[in-house]
């Protein structure tokens, strides 16, 4: 009678994938990347034209000085308001000569019909003392308002969240309120630190 | 008569470990796929900011990183306290950045070049004044689309 093939133990193969399991564990790191989007401005070439200024009214001046206090518009500012401060200059519901003007006509943006985009810009100004995570709380603020402005609007006319629109409407979302926000050069109030 | 012979007196029967190997096999799989190993040795440490408005880096493979912040303990003697910058495993120089960028530009494919995002993980604590000389680097290399690194939550 021909011997029965010997099966292999295979007790301890539990260990050795649990072995391995554990070191795969170890050396995984779980974070995903994240966190706020910005696109520089690009250096203008040398030689073009001054881009034409921006009237005063249009331009929401948030400074951030080497002692992180906030500054809006010439004004000491608590940085929970900023995001509603901002919201108000871009859509200046009340027609406010102190907030920013609409554009001249009427724009007709596919899905939501005309228009009346702002002008208005959003400049950020920071001393070279100020921290990191000032500056990343003041970004957040801004780019808060921003979405929800357009989480707004898409709500209105579409009953959904901005994120949860299609590509196109979330394109005209976009070109109503796109995100105008420009950083000027850092100035070195403070002295070096 | 009985042919079965009746084994203790119903004991709790063994419990059969044979398909634990699978399940573990298995849980290998997931972590071995999901792993990213850790590409570089920080030498200074990097403490998020926090921010809520976040939004996820898609691909791995089009982002660059810069790292921002103190030396750690161990590199404290060498290179002191003051916050510094790292490009992939050394210390390096803010003029170093459009090298870098160049370099990590070169590894890509061509047509991914224009996908290309600067994640800047920055220490909270440090100051403004290095980042804004990091992002005039950026802006030298043409390189604009950034990304501020940051931890969810407020």
């Amino acid at each position: 009678m021909a011997r029965p093939v010997q099966e292999i133990n295979a007790g301890s193969m539990a260990d050795i994938a649990f072995l391995l399991l554990i070191f795969f564990l170890v050396t995984t790191t779980m974070d995903v990347d994240s966190g706020i989007t910005r696109k520089l401005s690009a250096i203008p070439p040398e030689n073009q034209p001054k881009p034409p200024d921006v009237k005063e009214r249009n331009v929401y001046i948030v400074l951030i000085n080497q002692h992180n206090q906030l500054a809006v518009e010439g004004e000491l500012m608590a940085v929970n308001k900023l995001c509603d401060g901002v919201k108000e200059f871009i859509n200046n519901p009340n027609d406010d000569p102190n907030l920013s003007e609409k554009k001249d006509e009427a724009i007709d943006v596919p899905f939501l019909g005309m228009m009346e985009l702002s002008k208005g810009v959003v400049s950020l100004q920071n001393d070279k003392g100020t921290s990191y995570y000032k500056y990343i709380e003041i970004q957040n603020e801004l780019v808060r308002a921003f979405n929800e402005l357009r989480d707004e609007l898409s709500m209105r006319k579409f009953g959904m969240l901005y994120k949860d629109l299609d590509d196109p409407k979330q394109k005209a979302v976009k070109k109503v309120y796109p995100m105008t926000i420009s950083e000027a050069e850092p100035r070195n109030v403070g002295g070096k630190k | 008569m009985a042919k079965f012979a009746r084994k203790g007196k119903g004991g709790t029967p063994t419990l059969s470990t044979a398909s634990l190997p699978d399940i573990v096999f298995m849980l290998l799989f997931f972590f071995m796929v999901t792993t990213v190993m850790r590409e570089v040795d920080l030498k200074i440490s990097v403490k998020l900011p926090q921010a809520t408005e976040i939004k996820k880096l898609e691909k791995k493979s089009l982002v660059s990183y810069i790292y921002v912040g103190a030396p750690i303990k161990a590199f404290q003697k060498v290179y002191g306290t003051e916050p510094r910058l790292q490009l992939n495993d050394e210390l390096s120089k803010i003029s170093d950045v459009g090298a870098y960028i160049s370099a990590e530009r070169e590894k890509m494919d061509e047509r991914d070049i224009p996908f290309m995002t600067t994640s800047i993980k920055a220490d909270m604590e440090v100051k403004m004044g290095i980042i804004s000389e990091i992002k005039q680097e950026l802006k030298k290399a043409s390189a604009l689309k950034i990304n501020y690194s940051t931890r969810k939550g407020l």
